[in-house]
Parts: structure tokens; C-alpha cells; sequence
């Protein structure tokens, strides 16, 4: 916003709007950096400021064949989904974006439906279907879970990326001569690549961090990391998922900075 | 290749109809490869998610003994416990909605009035939590409110209490830590609205004299219904629905809706009941998304396309 934009109100005026939104911020922000800090505590008691500082919690994690096998399970799961609701989302988001069907409209309200539609339902119901074709505790139907939730999020993704995009450009490829594929990939894909990789990391973040679906599906050897965790906190509160914790929320860091560099590339 | 074929004119038709033929099979052609593209999205939602709630449906409407009846949907209204859940949800879902709007707001209307570099520096305080795992912030608010907790230590080092104040495992640490879980999806819409009103408008209103608190409440308040009514909508519908936080936070004395369905189905077994649970739990979900898409035109999911 440019001076020319400015209210005639002093910022002085607003700072009691200044205080506010502040203190709102430090109640959104204030969680995640208490559990970064504690998670590098040496003692087994929840205290704050730690009095002695250790790495022992990241040990216990990284030391313990349950949350690494955890872990291993959540990586591949969230890589698989990422390549899978990406390659799906964006050739729908395409295809929207042509707009040349009728019921497009409904078309994307069905391919975003999981983002409203209660996740303990698709959960259910998931299990119940997974129980009759045996997909429980598989790491396929992990990722077809995980995939359904994604794909909303790299279709809005993708498609935005088009929509900014002017398609007249394909068209000149094409009666250029080029084919439909190659004017795809040689000229509209370089050009939406940064919606593509952001809506990637998207739906990896969605997969890592998914809970109530993987709750019911998965189990045994394909146990995710939030799975564990959710048990884990059921029952007590161990330290050891700080330390989770914490790597969790650098993950998202690292992952949202990446898309959104990628975002601005544009 | 359609202009190639129209030109020749060997069926000895009007030019113009056969370009048409050639034009419509290019259409359909086009059309049929659109739909190639969309199909496996399609099929993995339709597989993963329509086929079970319509086959959860159809069992929600047998009873024990797969006699057809409305026994599932009649205990809503006749066993305590139900109802009893059922104003647990309405009761968490109204209170956060409400925490949401009362931080919410200001800080959106901050946002809206930060010129544009600090502004996006503020909005990494609602997205980092946005896109931060709802465990990871549950546990961080188990640890702050809990007997033994931050809150408790602090406040009895201090002297205020002499004895822990009840926060988590209960109402308040539900609310509590929903509230947190939701702020982000009404602070990001309605910052959203709120950033495409006219600053002229307001200037006009300053100009003919009106205070700043006047032109606020009589220009900017109105204007930046239409985001706040969406950020509402989509908060209440996700606390209506939501599992993680209540069956962590609540400490077994606070069943909320999801909690319910997951309990009639992991651990009684009872399909029939948990299927109803999830059947009315997305009628009354799409019923409130469908009314303020009627009322308002817009819809309320436009906080995932926008960040």
C-alpha cells in the first residue's frame, strides 16, 4: 500500500489495534515455539524455561526402531502421495481450466469435495471399504487415502497457476505443429512448473501430517508417525514428542518456503 | 486437420455443414480427452469417498437384525447420551466460533491496514500454524494447560492460585486449543475480503466528516461481512466435525460428534449407528455450506485457494 493509500490516522492512533493483533499473533505463534524450546530440555519434567539444556529427546527419537519404522512409513507414504495427486491433480486441473465440458462446476465441486466433507466420515468409511478389498494397513491404501485429501489442494493449486496463464500459448505451439503433448510439456509446463511443485509440497505436507484417516487405516508395520503419536499422547505425555514435534514444525518451515520461493517464481 | 478435410467438399455438401460435422466431431473429440484427464481424480474420489458414504448410508438404514427401519436415527432423539453429544458439539462449535471471531477480527483488520510488506510478514503467523500438523499444536497446548502445565507452574509460582486451575481435559482446553486450530481459516478469508475494499471509500466518508470509529462501523464494518460470514461458516462446519483436538484434549468427559462416531464404530462395532452419526454429521454440513452459498453466492471454500 502506498502513502497515497493512507488513512488520515496516525499510527499512533492505532495502537491499541497494534497491541491486539500482536497479542493475537503471539497466541498463534507462542505453542510451536514453547515446544521447540522444551523439546531440547535435559530434564523429564515439562518445565519452562528449561533449566538444563540436552539433546536427549531427539536421541530417544531417532534411537527408537518404533518412531523410526514410524517415520519411514509416513516419508514413503507422503512421497508416493505427493507424485500421485500431483500427476492426477494437475492433468484435472487442466482439463477444468479448458473448460470445454459441461458440469465443470460440479466437476471440481466432486474433486474438492474431501476439503468439507467431515474427515471422521471418509475415514469410516474408507475402513469399511478398505475391510472388504483388504487395503487396511497396506501402505497402497495409505496412499489412496492420502491421495483423495491431496488432490483438492494441487488441483486449486495448479489451476490458479493456469488461470494466470494465457493458453492462446499452447494454441500457437500447436498450429505450429507441435502435438498435444509436446505443446503441453514444451510450453504450458515450464511456465505453471512453480504452482506444480508448490501444489506438490502441498499435498506432501497433507499426507505427513494427516491423522484421522490414518488412524482407522493403518496399523501394525504401515503404523504412520502421526498414528504413533496420537497413541502416544493418549496415554501419556512423553518428551520424546517434542523432539517429533519440533521436526514437524521445520518440516512445514522448510516445505512452505519452498513453495512459497516457487509461489514468486512465477 | 477439420479445415483440410471441409475444404475438399467431396460429399458434394454445402461447405458450411460439413465444416460443421468436421467441427463437432472436433469438439467431441476434444471433450473425450478433457474427460480421459479428469477421470482418475474423479474415479479415486468417487472409489474412496462417495462409494462407502453411499454404502454407509444404505446401512445406517437397517437395524440390528437388517430389518429396514429408522432405529438409528430414532435413538438421536430418544437416548440421553445422543443428545447430550449432540449439545456438547453445537456448544464447543459456537464458543470457538465465537473466541475465532473476537481474535480473529482485529487481527485481520491489522493485516488489512499493514502496508504490503508488513503485512506478509504478519500473515507467516496464521499460516505457519495453518500448515503446521493439528497434533504438533494439540500437544504444545496439553503441555501449556495441562494440572502440571506451564499456565499452572507460572500462576502458582507467582501466587495468584494456590490450587491448578482445571484448563486441559475438560471444556476450556477443548475450546482452548479448537480455537487455535481454527483461527487461520477465519483470519485468511476475511483478510482476504477486507483487502479488496476501497480505501477511497473510506477516505470519502473521513473527508465529509466522519470519525475514524464512525467510518469504521458504518463503511468498513458492513463491507467486510461477506469475508467474515465465510470464515464463520467454515469454521463452524469444521468444528462440528472435528476429532484430534477433543478426544486428546478433552480428557473422555467431552464427546463431541466425530469422537461419538469413531467410539459407535471402533469400539462397539455399531455400523448402523456410526454410519447415522456421519450421514445427519454431512447433511448438516452441506445444508450450512449450501444455505450461505444461496444467501451469499460465493463459496466458502475459497480459504484452501488462497495463501
Amino acid at each position: 500500500m502506498s502513502m497515497e493509500n493512507a488513512l488520515p490516522i496516525s499510527h499512533r492512533q492505532r495502537l491499541w489495534l497494534y497491541a491486539l493483533g500482536g497479542l493475537v499473533m503471539l497466541f498463534l505463534i507462542a505453542p510451536s515455539l514453547i515446544i521447540v524450546i522444551m523439546s531440547f530440555s535435559g530434564s523429564s519434567l515439562l518445565e519452562f524455561p528449561p533449566q538444563e539444556w540436552s539433546l536427549r529427546w531427539y536421541e530417544s527419537y531417532f534411537g527408537s526402531l518404533e518412531w523410526r519404522d514410524a517415520t519411514v512409513v509416513s516419508v514413503k507414504v507422503a512421497v508416493m502421495t505427493a507424485i500421485v495427486a500431483t500427476l492426477l491433480g494437475t492433468a484435472a486441473a487442466y482439463a477444468i481450466n479448458a473448460r470445454t465440458l459441461r458440469l465443470t462446476g460440479s466437476i471440481n465441486a466432486l474433486l474438492t469435495a474431501s476439503l468439507i466433507i467431515p474427515v471422521i466420515l471418509i475415514g469410516i468409511g474408507t475402513f469399511f471399504l478398505y475391510a472388504r478389498i483388504g487395503l487396511n494397513n497396506t501402505l497402497t491404501g495409505l496412499v489412496i487415502a492420502h491421495t483423495v485429501q491431496a488432490l483438492p489442494l494441487v488441483v486449486l493449486t495448479v489451476l490458479s497457476g493456469l488461470r494466470s496463464y494465457d493458453m492462446n500459448q499452447e494454441m500457437v505451439a500447436r498450429s505450429l505443429g507441435a502435438g498435444r503433448f509436446s505443446a503441453f510439456f514444451q510450453v504450458t509446463m515450464p511456465q505453471i512448473r512453480f504452482s506444480i511443485v508448490s501444489g506438490a509440497l502441498f499435498a506432501f505436507i497433507t499426507s505427513f501430517d494427516e491423522v484421522v484417516v490414518s488412524l482407522f487405516i493403518s496399523g501394525g508395520e504401515t503404523t504412520t508417525l502421526t498414528r504413533r503419536m496420537f497413541n502416544a499422547l493418549r496415554d501419556q505425555i512423553d518428551p520424546t514428542i517434542a523432539a517429533i514435534s519440533t521436526c514437524l514444525i521445520v518440516l512445514s518451515i522448510v516445505l512452505l518456503s519452498a513453495a512459497q520461493l516457487f509461489g514468486r517464481g512465477r | 486437420m477439420s479445415i483440410a478435410s471441409a475444404s475438399l467438399n467431396h460429399a458434394g455438401r454445402p461447405d458450411h455443414a460439413l465444416n460443421g460435422d468436421a467441427l463437432n466431431a472436433d469438439a467431441r473429440r476434444e471433450a473425450r480427452g478433457m474427460l480421459a484427464l479428469l477421470s482418475p481424480g474423479l474415479f479415486l474420489v468417487f472409489a474412496v469417498i462417495i462409494v462407502p458414504i453411499g454404502w454407509l448410508f444404505w446401512l445406517s438404514l437397517f437395524d440390528e437384525n437388517g430389518q429396514l427401519s429408522a432405529a438409528n436415527y430414532a435413538r438421536f432423539f430418544e437416548q440421553a447420551s445422543y443428545i447430550k453429544t449432540f449439545v456438547t458439539t453445537f456448544r464447543v462449535a459456537f464458543t470457538v466460533t465465537g473466541a475465532c471471531v473476537l481474535l480473529g477480527y482485529p487481527l485481520a483488520y491489522m493485516l488489512s491496514q499493514l502496508p504490503r510488506r508488513a503485512a506478509s510478514i504478519c500473515l507467516i503467523f496464521v499460516i505457519l500454524p495453518f500448515w503446521t500438523s493439528v497434533l504438533v499444536r494439540t500437544y504444545a497446548w496439553l503441555v501449556i494447560l495441562q494440572r502440571k502445565g506451564l499456565v499452572n507452574t507460572w500462576l502458582m509460582d507467582l501466587g495468584v492460585i494456590g490450587q491448578p486451575l482445571p484448563l486441559a481435559n475438560n471444556f476450556a482446553g477443548v475450546v482452548i486449543g479448537m480455537t487455535h486450530i481454527m483461527l487461520p481459516f477465519l483470519v485468511l478469508p476475511l483478510y482476504a475480503s477486507m483487502k479488496t475494499i476501497d480505501v477511497d471509500c473510506l477516505r470519502a466518508s473521513m473527508n465529509l466528516g466522519a470519525s475514524p470509529a464512525a467510518t469504521f462501523r458504518q463503511i468498513f464494518f458492513p463491507l467486510s461481512l461477506p469475508g467474515l460470514a465465510s470464515g464463520l461458516v467454515i469454521v463452524f462446519v469444521l468444528c462440528l466435525g472435528f476429532f484430534v483436538t477433543p478426544a486428546l484434549m478433552g480428557g473422555g468427559k467431552v464427546i463431541m460428534w466425530a469422537m461419538r462416531m469413531e467410539q459407535t464404530t471402533s469400539l462397539y462395532s455399531n455400523w448402523g449407528a456410526g454410519a447415522a452419526l456421519g450421514v445427519v454429521l454431512l447433511a448438516v454440513t452441506l445444508a450450512l455450506l449450501g444455505l450461505f452459498h444461496w444467501l451469499l453466492g460465493t463459496r466458502a471454500t475459497g480459504v484452501w485457494s488462497q495463501r
